[in-house]
């Protein structure tokens, strides 16, 4: 498809996007000058010693987990909305943060019925991945198993939607049977957090990344052509349920490995495909694609610096800061346009 | 009835359609023996629920076949892959298209994926094809407007371009006057008539427009209670095949007009 030039739109991001890596690395409880966060970033060493771990082992980490969950998310859910034709659908309508949730809540809630089976008191960084991606794995088999039963498309988004409802169910009976302190620290983690990632567990966590928005660049064809319902697509040449499978395995690897470091993250992947729309006006994925990779690291970022309240000691829970920022101007934009697309 | 099979574009044999769900069939119709020529209008005409569609749907491999088969250019349709399909017949649906910011350019260039490359990229010649169907249709002026903005006459035209730009030998399309006023209607059955002349393809089409596809069409399909027919109209004139296509109630056919009438009191 030929579509109109969108060389300025995407320098401009591309600028913004930079802009704020470098406001968020510069932002936290610790002020520290701008040149020494400029030296230590090249390779210098700034005036205090702190500063550099400060630099490179928490603000450098965090900031670039915000941009990869940001991206990720997104992505998800322009896949989601194109393949389910529903301007509604997330990078979540298939269960999978339920499911990485259900994992995350038996190893922290089920450690009391469980007989300490799985008790460690401090938890290894590694337990809370694992046990949220052995989760997300595990209700996206489902899901695809019952994908593969059903023809209409639909079908498939309620019974995503359903098996995220039995997810909750088990977590809440879960919770009531469980102490304050566990309940509290599986409540943190649901809260979502881009910070805490060591460098190994960054360097997993793109390597997984990466397979994943490699996987979205080869289906944008696919995907332009489900842009005209399922029918047309098949006449077109598509195979529609490879395509379909694909679609959902990009999406649960992405969305998996997110969860699975950062906690349930909502609202970017819903809104940030929406956001693209409007600004773009186009629905060719060879534009959309990008664009919402970049507008999500930007949100994401945006969002992060906002709970950090620059300059103070508490950082907000990140879940809560996407939604309250990021929900009125999804509002706004669509009462100023008054038109949604999928 | 013309016993040449090298003309013959579409043939079907012992053909039976319908749905299959779980283990329960629903045969909508069956015993379908068609030879249909190439470079015609053909129109399938008969009433509502008789199974046009699902016929449509089930030469053009959207569904599978019942029981029978299909033949294409003498070739079983079984033996063609959705990617031969789709070089082979495009197709002009009724079904609502999902609501997306797709130009009208856009939307008639994506009837070039069979022909472009893993990342859709253009080549000289695709645009080329895009815009002899913009051309053809007429809709040129209206290429870089949203297709949400379109009437649904305009809207019509650009799935016309679209399956034009497909560059298939057939085209088959269900109801393409479904939402339109007569004016509109006409302008489209003009269109279909001149395209089978000007690029010597196959167009096959279900229609509710029983007068106009009378006049307009090489080859008419009768759908109706217990058989299915084809031929020119007056082939089918001649064995006096139109009478019963309605219930006899309110409408009777008029031979000599090749037009259907409300029956005086």
């Amino acid at each position: 498809m030929i579509s109109k030039n969108y060389t300025a739109h995407f320098i401009l991001l591309s600028v913004l996007l930079v802009i704020l890596f470098f406001v968020n690395v510069s932002l936290g409880s610790v002020s520290i000058p701008i040149k020494d966060i400029f030296s230590t970033l090249i390779g210098g060493a700034p005036s205090k010693e702190s500063w550099e771990i400060i630099i490179l082992n928490f603000r450098l980490p965090k900031a670039i987990t915000a941009i990869l969950v940001g991206s990720g998310l997104s992505i998800c859910g322009l896949l989601m909305q194109t393949l389910f034709r529903n301007p509604l659908a997330g990078p979540f309508v298939l269960g999978i943060s339920s499911g990485a949730s259900l994992g995350v809540a038996i190893l922290i809630l089920g450690s009391s019925f469980l007989g300490g089976v799985l008790i460690s008191p401090t938890l290894s960084n590694w337990s809370l991945p694992i046990a949220a991606s052995l989760g997300a794995f595990l209700v996206l088999t489902a899901v695809i198993i019952a994908a593969n039963r059903v023809r209409n498309i639909m079908s498939i988004l309620i019974i995503g939607l359903m098996f995220g409802s039995l997810t909750s169910a088990l977590i809440s009976v879960l919770a009531y049977f469980s102490q304050a302190e566990q309940i509290q620290q599986y409540l943190f983690w649901s809260f979502g957090s881009l910070g805490n990632l060591s460098w190994s567990e960054i360097s997993v966590f793109a390597f997984i990344y990466f397979i994943g928005i490699l996987g979205s660049l080869t289906i944008i064809k696919p995907l332009n052509s489900f842009l005209l319902g399922e029918n047309y697509a098949k006449s077109l040449g598509i195979n529609i349920k490879r395509n379909r499978n694909i679609i959902l395995l990009i999406t649960s690897i992405l969305a998996g490995v997110i969860t699975a470091f950062s906690g349930p993250i909502a609202f970017v992947g819903i809104a940030v495909p929406h956001i693209a729309k409007l600004l773009f006006t186009t629905s060719n994925h060879k534009i959309l694609i990008p664009a919402v990779a970049i507008l999500g690291g930007i949100i994401l970022l945006i969002c992060d610096a906002i709970a950090q309240l620059p300059t103070s000691e508490f950082t907000l829970p990140i879940n809560a800061i996407t939604s309250l920022f990021g929900a009125p101007v999804v509002i706004w934009l669509l009462i100023r346009k008054k038109k949604i697309f999928i | 009835m013309d016993k040449n099979q090298n003309n013959i574009v579409l043939k079907t044999e012992n053909l039976s359609i319908g749905y299959i769900n779980r283990k329960k069939k629903t045969v909508v119709a069956k015993d379908i023996n068609l030879n249909l020529k190439e470079k015609n209008l053909i129109t399938v005409l008969g009433k509502n629920g008789i199974g046009k569609s699902t016929f449509l749907r089930t030469i053009a491999k959207v569904q599978n076949a019942l029981s029978g088969s299909i033949f294409i250019n003498q070739k079983s349709l079984e033996d063609y892959s959705n990617k031969d399909i789709s070089t082979l017949l495009s197709l002009v649906l009724t079904e609502r298209l999902p609501e997306s910011q797709l130009t009208v350019f856009e939307l008639v260039a994506l009837g070039r994926q069979p022909y472009t490359n893993w990342i859709d990229k253009l080549s000289d010649n695709d645009v080329e094809k895009i815009k002899i169907a913009l051309k053809q249709t007429e809709i040129e002026h209206l290429q870089h407007k949203f297709f949400y903005e379109l009437s649904d006459g305009q809207l019509q035209r650009v799935l016309i371009a679209r399956a034009l730009a497909q560059d298939t030998a057939i085209i088959i399309l269900d109801e393409p006057t479904a939402h339109l006023d007569l004016h509109h209607t006409l302008k489209i059955f003009a269109l279909l008539k001149k395209l089978v002349k000007e690029t010597s393809k196959t167009i096959i089409i279900s229609t509710h427009q029983v007068n106009l596809a009378l006049q307009f069409s090489d080859t008419v399909v009768l759908f109706k209670d217990n058989k299915i027919i084809s031929g020119s109209v007056e082939d089918l004139n001649s064995t006096n095949a139109l009478e019963d296509l309605f219930p006899d109630t309110i409408i009777k056919y008029e031979a000599k007009l090749k037009q259907f009438v409300i029956k005086p009191n």
